[in-house]
């Protein structure tokens, strides 16, 4: 799988306004901006995202996905 | 023989101790790269912890799991909170959230 289509993947999932995502095509690594995560803990933020990608991660198809850094619109304004 | 109670063990030991980290190998030779990481964070916040290695138990491996209903390890506790994984570890190290949540432990 190709990081473009993971960030595919995470945008389908939940409202973002910024996916960035590096990988080799077995491990991939996401930074992730969506107004979702307003007012969740982090454990609640990675919780969710993994939980709407449940079903390409429990097939393998997405094999490992890391969370970089889960932020709200507002915090990862400048 | 009584059935063992592992998710009483877990619970009696994430809230005995103010931090633990379940995790593979110990601090000192961690057998898994995020095991590792793990450990490395919670050194650099000069934190005191006690660690349970998954790797010699199997039913505190699977225990574990679905004590936190989180599917990897490593695994971090304070006051018998789950708090995450070394992801979840490494971005509240970064943003400094980690070193106050353990300092205020002292």
């Amino acid at each position: 799988m190709h990081p473009n289509e993971v960030k595919a993947l995470i945008e389908a999932a939940l409202p973002c306004t910024a996916v960035e995502v590096e990988g080799d095509g077995h491990h991939f690594y996401a930074t992730i901006v969506s107004p979702a995560f307003e007012g969740l803990k982090l454990l609640d933020r990675h919780r969710l995202v993994k939980d709407r990608l449940k079903a390409k991660l429990d097939s393998g198809e997405l094999h490992a996905l890391s969370l970089r850094a889960t932020r709200t619109p507002a915090e990862a304004a400048p | 023989m009584s059935e063992r109670n592992v998710q009483q063990e877990i619970h009696d030991t994430v809230t005995q101790n103010p931090v633990v980290l379940f995790m593979k190998g110990s601090a000192s030779f961690p057998m898994c790269g995020f095991s590792a990481a793990a450990v490395q964070l919670l050194k650099n916040c000069d934190a005191q912890f006690v660690t349970v290695n998954v790797l010699e138990d199997q039913d505190i491996r699977q225990g574990i799991k679905d004590y936190a209903n989180w599917p990897t390890i490593p695994q971090l506790y304070i006051k018998g909170e789950f708090i995450g994984g070394s992801d979840i570890m490494k971005e509240l190290y970064a943003t400094g959230e980690l070193q106050q949540q353990l300092a205020a432990l002292k």
